[in-house]
């Protein structure tokens, strides 16, 4: 089981005090929350995709990503998400292989559509083809990472003839990828179809929803032959704030809950605790609420909590850090690995995609072409 | 096989004239129809106590509380009776809240019956202006006559007495009902969500579906 933390990256007012942080303490305050996170023995830390305000998330997540992997040894890499829809292709596959390169295949992706209506007309799309688009690019996504001559033909871009995306993926093999959506079954059929990973986001809805959701996964991965339902790759969303006793958990969240984005002057913190997976209590409870949700989606293979929205302060949130660390992970790991059947798989890391592959494979550029003017292999070859 | 009448009434007081005016319309219809020899159920849907759930689905995306079960109950009726009171000019900000939350096909070939009611009858192009035109973009089939109730009509007897038109709506509300098989929630093509994922289409299908 891997455990970790997503942001959204929204730059948002701490109603307690007022003060708005400025872009640029935001977005170093990321990278401390992401060092930090592998220094109390996270797995992965996954950062958001945005291009408009109040978001300080990377409009291309592998700068942050490339710049945190400089920085820590041990701890994944991930997106929350990268949205499929109005990216590249084949940037997003040269991206992504760059930095898994850098990272020592430390890098792995969820895939997502956006939820900003305006990001699709702002790259030339349109959002009623949200799901078409996911469906398009990711199957050339797919086949850039595996093919080295690529010819494709598309609505979604121009086509492609004799194209390698380059660098090729880190020792032959494909960043690990997960799908993340809410509420489309596509999605979920997607993820089962190439036997990658479904992500439930599980913090803003009725947790049923993700247990249908997954439950159909399960179903479709089984269908597509990747292995029986329950080794299909699932990960979950989860919202948390801990304080040692849950009544000061409760009293000290509060007025960033009933400000925040997404469902801030709302419903209250107690009905939305009882609608949603959000938990504000101790450690304890964290833990026994965590350990249910195996209940509805299965053994599953990673863990995610948002822990730095809604303006909390950094200084909070590497308390946070520390009892999540200290105190909840080191349990449910334990707890979850004595829970887990042998013959339900791991999360993916790149070490266990390699041994899968039947080892590492090397690749050098082959320069039919000439690497001082640049002309290409084809210009040379025609 | 019994038809489910959904109705939906928006008055705030209790008792209210909107509340009133539902019990007519829904007594008059299913009336007929038992008459013809049909059963029906009807879930009378107060907007009243779902105000807060409302809200909060404008806010979070998710039905909470009674509100799903009461979009639910809308959406597979075989008819509905939609009465809102007006509010400066048109229906009640709750009301059209509750069709907002409403699934934008779940209406799609149902019939309606829409009433309105006001304190005075200057009010009554509501129906025509406001309401019609709500249920046309969902897909409803409206019955010709839309009631409107002000509140001089529950002491009046004269010529167009609200009886009347509440009979007449409900006879073109019946007659609308008189040979539906199958119902239009049977015959509405079911749209993919989580809660029927198993009408997902198989990946190859939307692969190839791409191409064409």
């Amino acid at each position: 089981m891997q455990f970790g933390i997503f942001t959204v990256g929204d730059v948002t007012t701490d109603p307690t005090t007022g003060r708005t942080p400025t872009e640029n303490e935001r977005i170093k305050a990321i990278v401390a929350i992401a060092k930090k996170a592998e220094e109390v023995g996270l797995d992965v830390f996954a950062t958001g995709e945005h291009h408009n305000p109040p978001f300080a998330a990377p409009a291309n997540p592998t700068v942050l990503l490339a710049n945190v992997a400089a920085q820590t040894e041990r701890i994944i890499l991930s997106t929350s998400t990268t949205l499929i829809t109005t990216n590249d292709p084949v940037r997003l596959a040269e991206d992504y292989a760059y930095a898994q390169h850098l990272a020592d295949g430390r890098i792995d992706l969820m895939m997502g559509r956006g939820n900003t209506g305006p990001v699709y007309p702002w790259f030339g799309k349109d959002i009623r083809d949200g799901i078409s688009l996911a469906i398009e690019n990711y199957a050339l996504l797919h086949k850039l990472w595996r093919e080295e001559n690529v010819d494709w033909e598309g609505k979604s871009r121009t086509p492609l003839q004799g194209f390698t995306a380059t660098p090729r993926p880190l020792d032959g093999v494909a960043p690990f990828v997960w799908h993340g959506s809410i509420r489309s079954p596509e999605i979920a059929e997607q993820a089962a179809y190439y036997g990658d990973g479904y992500f439930h986001n599980h913090i803003f809805w009725p947790s049923s929803h993700a247990a249908k959701m997954v439950r159909y996964y399960r179903h479709r991965f089984e269908h597509y032959g990747h292995g029986t339902a329950d080794q299909a790759i699932v990960g979950l969303g989860g919202q948390v704030f801990m304080r040692k006793n849950s009544q000061d958990a409760i009293r000290e969240f509060r007025p960033y809950f009933d400000n925040a984005p997404v469902y801030g002057h709302g419903p209250s913190l107690e009905d939305f605790m009882q609608q949603t997976p959000l938990l504000v209590g101790s450690p304890q409870q964290v833990i026994e609420q965590t350990l249910g949700f195996r209940e509805y989606v299965g053994d599953y293979q990673r863990q995610l909590w948002l822990m730095d929205h809604a303006g909390l302060p950094l200084k909070t949130v590497l308390e946070q850090l520390d009892i999540l660390g200290e105190e909840v992970v080191p349990v449910l790991r334990k707890e979850f690995a004595a829970l887990k059947p042998a013959h339900v798989p791991d999360g993916p890391t790149h070490a266990s995609l390699v041994e899968a592959a039947g080892g590492p494979r090397e690749f050098h550029t082959v320069h039919a072409g000439d690497d001082v003017t640049g002309s290409s292999p084809e210009e040379v070859l025609s | 096989m019994t038809l489910s009448i959904a109705v939906v009434t928006a008055g705030l007081s209790d008792p209210s004239s909107t509340r009133l005016l539902a019990d007519r319309l829904v007594a008059e219809s299913a009336g007929l129809l038992e008459a013809s020899g049909r059963d029906v159920a009807v879930d009378m849907i107060e907007l009243r106590p779902l105000a807060h759930n409302l809200a909060d689905f404008m806010l979070t995306g998710f039905a909470s509380g009674d509100l799903e079960g009461a979009l639910a109950s809308v959406a597979r009726a075989d008819a509905v009776i939609a009465v809102s009171p007006v509010f400066t000019a048109s229906y009640s900000g709750m009301f059209k809240m509750f069709f907002d939350a409403l699934d934008n096909d779940a209406l799609d070939g149902t019939p309606v019956l829409i009433a309105a009611t006001a304190g005075t009858a200057r009010h009554s192009l509501v129906l025509e202006h406001a309401l019609r035109p709500m249920f046309a973009y969902l897909r409803a089939v409206v019955v010709p006559t839309a009631v409107f109730a002000a509140t001089e009509d529950f002491g009046s007897t004269s010529d167009g007495a609200l009886t009347g038109r509440v009979q007449r709506a409900a006879r073109q509300l019946v007659a609308l009902l008189a040979d539906q098989a199958p119902s239009p929630a049977e015959r509405r093509t079911t749209k993919v969500t989580i809660d029927n994922p198993e009408d997902t289409p198989d990946f190859e299908d939307m692969l190839s579906a791409l191409s064409r």
